[in-house]
Parts: C-alpha cells; sequence; structure tokens
C-alpha cells in the first residue's frame, strides 16, 4: 500500500470515528441546556433529572469526542505536512482560532458543570451548560470554516511557494463554509433529536418512568422537527453551493455523464464508473437537476466526461454516500412530522414508538454519509483546484503509516464498543430515582 | 523572507503554551504515575481520579492550543516537527486517549477487573506522555537530524540517544514531584503522607537530574550560548532553581499550595530554559545548518501573524481568568463526602 492511500484510509478511519461523537456533543448540550433551563424556570424536578440523565450520556459521548479530536489536528502534520506547509498560514490559523476560542471554555465549563451541581446556584450552573453547547457549536463553526476552505479556498494569493492569507473576512465568510456548518450542526441537532426520542420511547414503550420521558419526549419532538424540515431546505442550498464550486463533484453526487442542458433528476441509478455511464437510469424527473443545481430547468450541467479521468472523484462512492444521505434526511423529515404530531401522547401510534429506539443508528449514517461526500467528492484535490491530495502528503515510511493504520482500527474499534456499551447501559438504566418522592402524584399513562 | 516582530512574540507565546501545558498536565500525569505506589485501595484511588477530574481536560486543551498555535505561525516547523516524530507523537496521542477516557469510564462498572484495566491506562497513559515529550523536546534542544526537505534521517531509536532519554527522565521524575505535591493539596491523612514522602524522595532525584541535564546541555548543545550573550536571561534557570530548593522547604512545613506553586515554578522555568536557548530557532538540524527551522523561515505571513496576535492577546487573558475561576472553586480536598456522590469519578 502506498502512503498516499494509506494515509486517506488513516484519516477516514480518524476522522468517521471522531464524527460518531462529535454531532450528539453538538445536540445534545444544547437539550440538556434546555431540560435545565426548564428546571430553572419551572422548578420542576422532572427537568433537573432530565438534565442529569441526558447530561450523563452527554458526558460518555464527550469523553471520546474530546481524546479522538486530538488525533486529527496532529494528524495534518504527521501525514500531511505538505498540505500544512503550503496552507498552514490560511488553515492553521482557523484551527488555533478554534482552540483559543471554543476548546477552553467548552472543556472547563463542562468540568464546572460536571461537578459543580452542589457548589453553584442553580441558575449559574445552567449558565455553564449553555456556555458548553456554545462552545461546542463555536468550534464546529471554525473546523467547517477551515473544511470550507479546503472545499472552496479564499481570500488566498500564493506567494513564497504557498498560499498565504489575503483577506481574513473572505476567509471567514465563505458562504460554503456557512453552508456546510449550517448542514452539519442541523444534522446534529436531527441526530441529537431522535436519540432523545429513541431512548425515551424505548422506556415508555416499557412503562418506565413515564411522566419523566413524556416530557423529554415534547421537547425533542418539537426540537427534532424544526431541524428535520430545515436540514431538507438547506441542503437544497448547500447543493447549489455545490455546483457553482465544485461541478466535478456535482457530477458525481449525481452521476451525470453527458453534459446536458435541462438536465432530469434520476430517481433510480445503477453507476458504472468503469464504463463511464449508468447501468440502470430510471424514474426521470424532466429539467429537475438543472432546477435543484441552477435555479433554472433549462441551466446546462456539466457531466463528469467534461473532466479527464484523474480530475475526477470516485463516482460510485460519492454517488452512493449522497443518495442515501439524501434518502435518509427525507426519511426523518416524514418521521419527525409523526413524532411532532404525537409528542402530547407519545402513544398516539404505538408502532412509531416501538420503531424509534431502532432509528437511532440511522442519522449517525446519514452524518457519515454526508462526510463521504465532503470528503471522497472532493478529490483528487485536498484543496479544490489549488492542491492535489497526493501532492499533500508526508515524506515518511508507508510501513510507518500500515503500522500506525492498523493500530488506530483496533484501538478505536474496542475503545468504539466500550462507549457504546456504557450508552446503551446507562440509556436503558433511566434516570436516578426522585430525590423528594411525591407519592401523591398519580402515575400517567400513555 | 522578512522579519517582524510578530514572530518574536509568537515565539514566547509558542513558548508559554507549551510551558503552561507543562506546568498544568504535568501534574496530572505525576498523578497517574504515582497513583500504583501512593494508593492502597479503591477509595485512594479514586481520590486521585477525582484530584485531577475537574482539571485534566481543560489542561489537555493548552496541548491542543499550543500545537494548533504551532500550525498557525510556525507551519513549516509543524509539519516538520509532527511528520519526523510521527512514531512517538502518535504514540504519545493514543496514551492520551486511555489516559482520558479512563477518567470517564472507571467509575461506570462495580467489577475489579474494569477497574483495574483502566487504573492501567491512567498508570501508562500518563508515563507515556511524560517520556516522550521530554525525549522530543531534549532532541529539539540537540537538534534532529533533519535534511533541506525536513526528511528525517534516523527513526525513533535515533531520538532514544543518552541526551533525548535524559530528558525523557528529566520530565516523568519533575511531573512525579509535581503530581505528588497536587495530591499532598487534594488530599488528607495517610494518603497526603505517603505523596509527601514520593515527593520528598523524588525531589532529590529531579535535583540531581536536572543537574545532570543543565551540565549536559552545556556539553552537547549551544543553549547556554544565549544566556552568557543576554545575561539577563540567567534568571530564568535561577528562577527554576529557586522553585526547586523551595519544593521541600514548603512540604516540610505542610504548606502544600506553595510547594506545588514552587514546583509548578520549577517546571516553567524548565521548560522556558529550553525556549530561550532556542531562540530564534524552532527545531534546529544536526545535519546541516541551513536545514535549521527558525522564527524567519518557518513563519506564516504577517498578516496571519497578526490577526494570531489579537486573537491570542485578547482571549488568551479571558481563558486564564476563567481557568483560575473553576481551579479555585475546586481547590478544597476531595472530601469522602463528594466521593459518595453520583457525579464522582
Amino acid at each position: 500500500m502506498d502512503v498516499v492511500l494509506a494515509s486517506r484510509l488513516q484519516f477516514a478511519v480518524a476522522s468517521l470515528f471522531h464524527f460518531l461523537f462529535v454531532p450528539l456533543t453538538l445536540g445534545l448540550s444544547i437539550l440538556t441546556a434546555i431540560f435545565e433551563t426548564l428546571y430553572v424556570k419551572t422548578g420542576d424536578e422532572d427537568y433537573k433529572r432530565a438534565a442529569k440523565f441526558w447530561g450523563k450520556l452527554f458526558l460518555i459521548n464527550f469523553a471520546l469526542g474530546v481524546v479522538t479530536g486530538i488525533t486529527l489536528e496532529f494528524q495534518f502534520g504527521t501525514n500531511w505536512s505538505r498540505y500544512s506547509m503550503y496552507v498552514g498560514d490560511i488553515f492553521g490559523s482557523l484551527l488555533a482560532i478554534e482552540a483559543t476560542l471554543a476548546f477552553f471554555l467548552e472543556s472547563t465549563f463542562i468540568a464546572v458543570w460536571h461537578f459543580g451541581w452542589n457548589r453553584l446556584s442553580p441558575k449559574l450552573h445552567a449558565l455553564c451548560i449553555w456556555l458548553v453547547a456554545i462552545a461546542s457549536n463555536i468550534s464546529a463553526l471554525w473546523i467547517l470554516l477551515a473544511n470550507g476552505w479546503m472545499q472552496n479556498p479564499v481570500g488566498y494569493t500564493i506567494r513564497n511557494g504557498r498560499a498565504e492569507l489575503a483577506s481574513f473576512i473572505d476567509v471567514i465568510t465563505n458562504p460554503f463554509g456557512w453552508m456546510e456548518f449550517i448542514h452539519t450542526v442541523s444534522g446534529a441537532y436531527i441526530l441529537a433529536g431522535f436519540f432523545v426520542l429513541g431512548v425515551s420511547a424505548w422506556h415508555l414503550a416499557r412503562k418506565n418512568e413515564v411522566a419523566f420521558f413524556k416530557k423529554c419526549f415534547r421537547v425533542a419532538a418539537t426540537w427534532t422537527l424544526i431541524f428535520a424540515l430545515f436540514e431538507v431546505f438547506n441542503g437544497h442550498l448547500h447543493g447549489s453551493e455545490v455546483a457553482k464550486a465544485q461541478p466535478t463533484k456535482l457530477a458525481a453526487m449525481e452521476s451525470l455523464w453527458e453534459t446536458k442542458q435541462g438536465a432530469p433528476m434520476y430517481l433510480f441509478i445503477i453507476p458504472d464508473e468503469k464504463n463511464e455511464r449508468n447501468k440502470v437510469e430510471l424514474f426521470p424527473i424532466p429539467g429537475m437537476l438543472s432546477l435543484l443545481a441552477y435555479h433554472s430547468p433549462n441551466a446546462t450541467v456539466k457531466g463528469l466526461k467534461e473532466w479527464p479521468r484523474e480530475e475526477r472523484p470516485p463516482v460510485t462512492l460519492t454517488f452512493w454516500s449522497f443518495r442515501l444521505m439524501v434518502g435518509l434526511g427525507f426519511l426523518f423529515a416524514a418521521l419527525s412530522v409523526l413524532v411532532f404530531l404525537s409528542r402530547d401522547n407519545p402513544g398516539r401510534f404505538p408502532w412509531l414508538l416501538r420503531i424509534l429506539p431502532w432509528v437511532i443508528p440511522l442519522p449517525y449514517l446519514a452524518c457519515e454519509f454526508g462526510w463521504m461526500v465532503a470528503e471522497v467528492g472532493r478529490q483528487p484535490w485536498i484543496v479544490y483546484g489549488l492542491m492535489k491530495t497526493y501532492e499533500a502528503v508526508s515524506p515518511i515510511s508507508p510501513l510507518q503509516v500500515g503500522i500506525s493504520l492498523l493500530a488506530f482500527i483496533l484501538f478505536y474499534t474496542l475503545l468504539g464498543l466500550v462507549d457504546f456499551y456504557l450508552l446503551f447501559k446507562f440509556a436503558r438504566k433511566g434516570p436516578e430515582p426522585r430525590t423528594k418522592v411525591s407519592l401523591t402524584a398519580k402515575p400517567a399513562t400513555i | 523572507m522578512e522579519h517582524n516582530i510578530y514572530q518574536v512574540i509568537w515565539f514566547i507565546l509558542w513558548g508559554v503554551l507549551w510551558a503552561v501545558y507543562f506546568m498544568l498536565d504535568g501534574f496530572d500525569f505525576g498523578l497517574g504515575m504515582i497513583m500504583p505506589f501512593v494508593a492502597k485501595n479503591d477509595m485512594e484511588r479514586r481520590v486521585i481520579y477525582n484530584a485531577a477530574g475537574p482539571f485534566w481536560d481543560g489542561n489537555e486543551v493548552w496541548l491542543i492550543t499550543a500545537g494548533g498555535a504551532t500550525f498557525a505561525a510556525f507551519p513549516k516547523a509543524y509539519a516538520i516537527m509532527f511528520s519526523t516524530l510521527y512514531t512517538p507523537l502518535l504514540l504519545i496521542l493514543f496514551a492520551l486517549i486511555l489516559r482520558g477516557v479512563a477518567f470517564e469510564f472507571r467509575a461506570k462498572e462495580e467489577s475489579p477487573v474494569w477497574k483495574a484495566v483502566w487504573d492501567l491506562c491512567l498508570v501508562v497513559g500518563s508515563f507515556v506522555p511524560s517520556l516522550l515529550f521530554g525525549v522530543a523536546f531534549a532532541n529539539f534542544f540537540l537538534g534532529l537530524p533533519i535534511d533541506r526537505e525536513g526528511i528525517l534521517h534516523g527513526n525513533i531509536i535515533t531520538l532514544l540517544n543518552p541526551y533525548g532519554v535524559l530528558g525523557g527522565l528529566l520530565f516523568v521524575v519533575m511531573f512525579v514531584v509535581h503530581g505528588a505535591t497536587w495530591l499532598c493539596v487534594k488530599s488528607e491523612g495517610d494518603l497526603c503522607r505517603r505523596a509527601r514522602h514520593v515527593a520528598e524522595k523524588f525531589w532529590v532525584l529531579e535535583v540531581l537530574i536536572l543537574g545532570i541535564f543543565l551540565v549536559a546541555t552545556g556539553l552537547v548543545t549551544d543553549l547556554w550560548a544565549n544566556f552568557f550573550r543576554y545575561k539577563i536571561l540567567l534568571i530564568i534557570p535561577a528562577l527554576a532553581l529557586l522553585g526547586l530548593i523551595s519544593i521541600p522547604a514548603f512540604l516540610g512545613q505542610g504548606r502544600y499550595w506553595w510547594a506545588w506553586f514552587a514546583s509548578a515554578l520549577t517546571v516553567l522555568m524548565t521548560t522556558a530554559f529550553g525556549f530561550a536557548g532556542l531562540f530564534p530557532r524552532l527545531i534546529p538540524s544536526r545535519l546541516d545548518p541551513a536545514a535549521t527551522l527558525t522564527i524567519y523561515n518557518a513563519s506564516s505571513s504577517p498578516l496571519t501573524l497578526k490577526i494570531m496576535t489579537a486573537v491570542a492577546l485578547i482571549f488568551v487573558p479571558i481563558v486564564i481568568l476563567y481557568q483560575i475561576w473553576a481551579y479555585k472553586l475546586f481547590s478544597d480536598k476531595v472530601s469522602p463526602e463528594f466521593l459518595e456522590t453520583e457525579e464522582a469519578y
């Protein structure tokens, strides 16, 4: 195996694994903050228990997110040192700002929140989890501005044999980065929403802590509806941004080989990468692709054959990742409407309650597919149009990378298993019993 | 490339970030390393976990920021530093992962085997980074065998030269003393007494190894040259020694906070000694002086450095303020009552 491929695989393993933990952090921090705020506002002990229960799951998840994030930052140096030299002037500063603005805030206040239940006033304590939620979302913004720059480099000039910063404003207002940010965090919020819904549904179906989980379900139902619908809308806008900035990625996402005016969208396609065509193309919607990409049914969409083979991304992988992500996105939107309709009476559709726990893994898949589209679809570029991936790799021995790749896979698999085991265990265990048990309260029914 | 004042500012900030990182995470590492020697039962082990509990994560962010600052301010140095130290760096990162999850996972199951596994992870995850950071930084002081393309001529064995190993030992012993004084601050009774005993014993070793290290530095590197050129810099090693000799004095009086501050001063100033000696070099090359990375040939553009300076000058003081607030909030000893709560590790 060569160094480029091994390093790419290693980065893929490290980032896809890292991203198993990030979205729940982004979303569940806000949901936990909402529960704790409801406690401060209403004095309802259940909301305090909710903050503690979801907070505990948050912490188990957060631990692995933190420690696997560090390896990502340092891999730019270990495996992609030529990239780091070439674009560090811009990319490095975004990472450093992320650490300074967000990571300190996040790590300091999550500890204060975790250990500070008896040391701070309820309001100040709730403020801590809000700071954590804000900090983790700020960190998402900066890292996605950094990734957005790799997708759509702006505000730079080539000087001294590298890309140097020309306009900081251009870099931090990069529309591609902002679209990525909005799309990624909304996806994360959907994931966290279905996580809370799924765990709550599991307990509700078993009549555990019914009153408690009904409250959680209700909050998560509205939350999930908002972001699941918003995601469809902003996903469309993000797609138009891709069409503008990365025509090769768009063509691969749709497996479009020939340039077409008024390009249709096929509901079902099986790409045949080797022969530069599609094996199967079924159910066309005339002009739809042109309309979605360029807001006009007659617009011309460039096909993959416009570019030589070595300038195209892997089509099959990009295409299927995109299709599955979009399909899941629509499924989430549909489910979220049903969930919303049953927010006051979670037992309204009994089958929904039974399937919701099984829905939990699906947004995880959608997030990972999204990253595959973003990163695989950008190939062969590491910085679109500016630097090829093979030029970016470190001058290190393939053996070294081979060993570390193997170590990453083994090590991360073990850690992932332990972490998900603990998440399962504590999710099923439910909240700690009420401290002040009120025996008069009637058990709620569903 | 042109010289400018921001390159100097960022060299100083770079040194400060690494020094603060070692000062803070150093005591976490020390706690992990001394745990098998000072803790006699599960309760005492839990005191050790909780002595670092509210802090280790925030401490580790100084490493992320030091890494990020290296990337932002001196991208070429970041690239060469981390690609040439590929294997040791990944070992450090894996060890840090084990250390981090040990904190979070250990208390989540009652089984003694489960706990023993995470205890082992904590010990290994504290020892490996201490040793390897020491080895790595000693090798920076010595100079790496890199050519003009930034390619390392050698492997991990090349780094384990006598001076490198000496640096590793120095970090291990320094952090053991640092962690032991922190445990004196955070614990009571027998555990506190044992921690003090460890601190005092390892302090003797620390004096010995730091002495040898400073002499060896004079023999095999030219770090001291800067100190003789600018005599004012001699205050840095002087403060390191002042900190060092104060540790047992404060320990003897039972003034543990002061003993810890003295140890913190030692860690800060020992690291600063290395950086002050390197200036203006970031990573000297042992093979070819022209391959040496300096703040002038490895820095970012003046615009990036200016923006980063503004960000650092505004936000780092804020970070320091809220971190001090958090330290004060959890400055009391780890009490048995706290260990009863569900939040405790």
